[in-house]
């Protein structure tokens, strides 16, 4: 048995409803649609002993629609077998929760949610896990500034707009050399 | 019992001369006192705590200087050292716990990152500690070693023998803290 296997079964079980297979480097993944996405994750984790989800991760594809994607990658317990699991999400649309099926989806939904912002739909704690509740945005998303964006919550926490430019760390772009580039060779006025 | 003449300032506890008397002013006494039992709080938020421990065990000792005796309640402790990266999430809370020393209170930021915020150029760190609290001394170092942070207590020490007394800090408007 090996992942590649499970995704022949997949096919087989689901037919159409699997869009895409993907081997890479024996990587096996999964694109489904989103209807679909919770149906092909219960059969991983009940026929086919996918026991633990490693991590729930998201990528935003800005500009396309849908814009977003859910991504699960799944094991078994005995860490022999690893499955990717995507689906698009579009800004509008709910993820339904795994937490069902893998208790440990938890933390990791709720991380996708506070850092990309895509809801989930029958999770029993969807709040903010690293940013605090009542923080307007959404970190991770591709138009959201590296250094950040201003932010007011009295008694609860302030954020601001952090320097990218002329700090002790900043490597000075387009140098010849990584000599010349070094933050300390710069020279400051 | 006779002192002997070669006999110098800090032999006045040496009991073979008890009954010596040492002249000073109250404020340079007081200042005194306080310079050398500072007691800290630590505020370790990241891997400065750690280097700031070992400022606290054998091999470097900060109780050399007095200042050993680490409270983890703010109301018994004279200097805030935040030792660590500030994040927005956090900042209220160093805020509040600097708020709860009493005075006479004194902070230093240890590290880059409490300095300046460090490396983290981010939308989640506060970009040094000295926009919510006044710093008295910033320690370099990204972590500082044991020694940078004894050296910036040396000069907090230093700060501290040439303060006013605080009735006369009371009576000049200007040196109000910010």
């Amino acid at each position: 048995m090996s992942a590649a296997d499970d995704v022949t079964k997949l096919r087989e079980v689901f037919g159409e409803r699997i869009l895409e297979t993907v081997e890479f480097r024996e990587e096996q993944t999964v694109k489904v649609a989103l209807a679909d996405l919770h149906d092909v994750l219960a059969h991983c984790r009940e026929k086919m002993e996918y026991e633990m989800v490693l991590d729930v991760a998201s990528v935003d594809h800005m500009g396309e629609d849908p814009r977003f994607e859910i991504v699960y990658e799944i094991a078994t317990l005995d860490d022999s077998r690893h499955l990717r699991v995507k689906s698009k999400v579009a800004e509008d649309e709910e993820v339904e929760s795994a937490t069902d099926l893998w208790a440990g989806a938890n933390w990791h939904e709720r991380e996708v949610f506070d850092m990309m912002g895509i809801r989930f739909s029958k999770h029993p704690n969807l709040k903010r896990i690293l940013m605090w509740e009542g923080y307007p945005f959404y970190p991770l998303r591709k138009d959201f500034p590296l250094a950040g964006r201003p932010s007011e919550m009295p008694d609860v926490a302030n954020t601001g707009v952090a320097p990218l430019e002329g700090g002790p760390f900043v490597t000075c772009a387009g140098g010849e050399n990584t000599v010349v580039r070094e933050p300390r060779a710069r020279v400051v006025e | 019992m006779v002192s002997s003449n070669e006999s110098t300032l800090h032999t006045a506890y040496d009991s073979k001369i008890e009954g010596n008397v040492i002249i000073t002013r109250v404020d340079a006494a007081i200042n005194w006192m306080r310079k050398n039992s500072l007691w800290p709080m630590p505020m370790g938020l990241a891997c400065c705590a750690i280097e700031l421990m070992a400022t606290g065990a054998s091999r470097y000792d900060i109780a050399r200087f007095g200042a050993e005796v680490m409270r983890f309640s703010p109301r018994q402790s004279d200097v805030l050292i935040v030792s660590g990266t500030v994040t927005y999430k956090m900042a209220m809370a160093v805020k509040r716990i600097w708020d709860q020393m009493p005075e006479p209170k004194w902070c230093m930021a240890m590290g880059a990152c409490a300095s300046s915020g460090g490396m983290y150029r981010s939308y989640a760190v506060l970009q040094g500690i000295d926009q919510l609290i006044p710093v008295d001394v910033y320690i370099s170092g990204c972590p500082p070693r044991p020694e940078a942070l004894l050296e910036g207590l040396m000069t907090l020490q230093k700060k501290i023998e040439t303060e006013e007394s605080t009735m006369a800090q009371k009576a000049s408007p200007d040196s109000v803290e910010a």
